[in-house]
């Protein structure tokens, strides 16, 4: 009996938590008929994508591409220069517990803090509405994750192997692209793909500096909401194209997700 | 550690193009660099600005001395969109936290088809918060939502609560889209963190007669508080400065009924460009935020 109300409460907070998913993606596949019936139907009649043939037809679909390229660039060369800093972090102690905390900080500061100065400097060089500019941003934005995350896994990493190939005569660089890089490869993949999913799902900072050009995919979700609300279909659809990937991405790494998004507080 | 690696490479050629000593500087110059361009510099900026009188018609540069930090003060309007943030931290953060440890010993135990549970209960989590607001506006939608559907089935009549219009239902609309979406969260960061308590010890207990009250308190709160003091700081700190859900679900309306610290930043800034005072009320956020981040991180001990 205690069992079975596990279960059905275990069942009850399922429904809580998915079905406003559902919801989205059921709308997604509804007709326009369907979106505005009353009473609400539960399921679409029959899956149909014309919701999202609009999007692909108007170009607004782009807006996923552009949030591709902003969250894709701006990972790799996050994850490029914080791993690296990540290393003299670890190994020869830069700055100290200072410093750590300084880069940690910089996370937790409120990004409309910031995103005004920053807008104002955009302007003066130009860079507002470019994908430089986001790029620029995102990278600077996300850097202090990737350096704390990968300060947890280089630690992890035994110094040994590094002492060795030192000895063997590698560079420095060398042991860096040789030793470290392939040795925390888990560890650089699964930052990597929070990086890209926290860029991607990025808001304030691409509606602030973006016009037309660079326009992200929730931007874009945002540009939907009329006075009435007539767009349903499209906020839907929209949506559950820049979901389904952070969907995708995120159960390939199942075993790295606690560490991700605990910033490494919880080693699993 | 660290010793035996230096006198290691002391012992290494050095490569005539990078000394050695430096090696460390150089890999960390890149990311110091881009850090202080966009989170120090932007600072000192909104700093000077913030002592000027620049609007969108005017480019007055000449220094006011503290004319929009004393304005700071008479704005009922920023003190409001404070109140309404720490409103909606002071109660979803808690909520959060105790359901997330609810679920965590839901599911802390054997279970048939529990990695499946899991795996699509910390969904929300993951999504934009963007995304998740403009979910819930449409579930909300009084005629066409099915929230009011259902109430109607559970009252015997038609329900029509316009949740994101009427002023007392829209505080419980976000702090549920708020909760629905980050309460997996804090689940999943407990639930890994009580699965990694020795169980021997709370085995030990329950010999001895100790309840589960006491047994909570005395053995596993105590091992799991380092991970939730983390996680209740990235919480708060992320439910202080929110802003894309609110924006999606109600746009900070009805009026400015719902008006976040970010949300009004964004509207003296973006829509009135009262570029000057703006910079003050920036300048304010950061103060305040420093202040309370840094003390939480060593208070908690998140740096070691």
């Amino acid at each position: 009996m205690v069992i079975l109300g596990r279960y059905l409460l275990a069942l009850s907070v399922l429904i809580f938590f998915v079905f406003p998913i559902y919801w989205l993606f059921a709308i997604s596949f509804k007709t326009p008929e369907e979106i505005f019936h009353f009473p609400p139907v539960w399921y679409p009649q029959k899956i149909q994508f014309a919701n999202y043939w609009v999007l692909f037809k108007d170009g607004d679909a782009t807006s996923v591409w552009n949030s591709f390229i902003l969250a894709g660039s701006s990972t790799i060369i996050a994850m490029i220069l914080g791993t690296i800093c990540a290393y003299s972090l670890v190994r020869f102690k830069t700055g100290g517990e200072n410093f750590a905390v300084w880069i940690i900080s910089q996370r937790l500061m409120p990004p409309i803090a910031i995103i005004f100065p920053i807008f104002l400097l955009y302007v003066f060089f130009g860079w507002v509405d470019s994908y430089g500019g986001l790029i620029l941003l995102y990278t600077a934005f996300n850097l202090p994750y990737v350096i704390w995350m990968m300060r947890g896994y280089i630690e992890d990493i035994p110094i040994e192997l590094e002492e060795s190939a030192l000895v063997d005569g590698c560079s420095r660089w060398a042991v860096l692209w040789k030793v470290v890089f392939p040795m925390a490869r888990a560890g650089l993949f699964a930052t990597a793909v929070f990086t890209f999913v926290f860029a991607w799902n990025e808001f304030i900072f691409a509606l602030v500096l973006s016009r037309t050009e660079v326009t992200t995919y929730t931007v874009q979700v945002t540009h939907y909401f009329g006075g009435q609300s007539n767009f349903w279909a499209k906020i839907a659809a929209m949506s559950v194209l820049g979901t389904v990937p952070v969907f995708i991405t995120v159960a390939t790494l199942q075993r790295f997700l606690v560490r991700g998004i605990s910033m490494g507080a919880v080693k699993g | 550690m660290a010793q035996s690696f230096a006198s290691v490479s002391s012992a290494v050629r050095r490569s005539p193009q990078m000394p050695d000593h430096n090696f460390r500087y150089w890999i960390i110059a890149p990311s110091v660099f881009l850090l202080l361009l966009i989170g120090l510099f932007p600072l000192i900026y909104a700093f000077v600005v913030s002592f000027q009188q620049i609007t969108m018609t005017d480019y007055d540069t000449s220094f006011a001395g503290l004319v929009n930090y004393q304005a700071l003060f008479s704005d009922q309007r920023l003190w409001e969109s404070i109140l309404h943030t720490i409103v909606i931290t002071v109660i979803a953060l808690p909520v959060e936290l105790i359901l997330g440890l609810a679920l965590a010993y839901l599911f802390l135990e054997k279970m048939y088809g529990k990695q499946i549970f899991i795996s699509l209960i910390v969904l929300p989590t993951v999504i934009s918060p963007i995304v998740s607001g403009a979910t819930w506006r449409l579930l909300f939608d009084q005629r066409y939502g099915p929230i009011n559907q259902v109430l109607s089935w559970i009252a015997g009549r038609e329900v029509v609560m316009l949740w994101t219009i009427e002023p007392i239902l829209v505080y419980p609309a976000i702090l549920i889209c708020e909760i629905w979406q980050w309460t997996p969260f804090m689940f999943l960061i407990l639930l890994a963190a009580l699965s990694n308590v020795d169980k021997s010890l709370t085995e030990a207990a329950e010999l001895d007669g100790a309840g589960f009250w006491r047994i909570f308190l005395k053995i596993e709160l105590p091992a799991i508080w380092p991970v939730m003091a983390i996680a209740i700081l990235i919480r708060g700190v992320d439910l202080f400065r929110i802003f894309d859900m609110v924006w999606a679900l109600t746009g900070g309306g009805p009026g400015t009924y719902t008006e976040t610290i970010s949300i009004y930043t964004y509207v003296q800034g973006f829509r009135q460009f009262e570029t000057s005072y703006t910079a003050a009320i920036a300048f304010l956020i950061v103060a305040l935020m420093s202040f309370v981040v840094t003390w939480a991180i060593r208070r908690m001990g998140l740096a070691k």
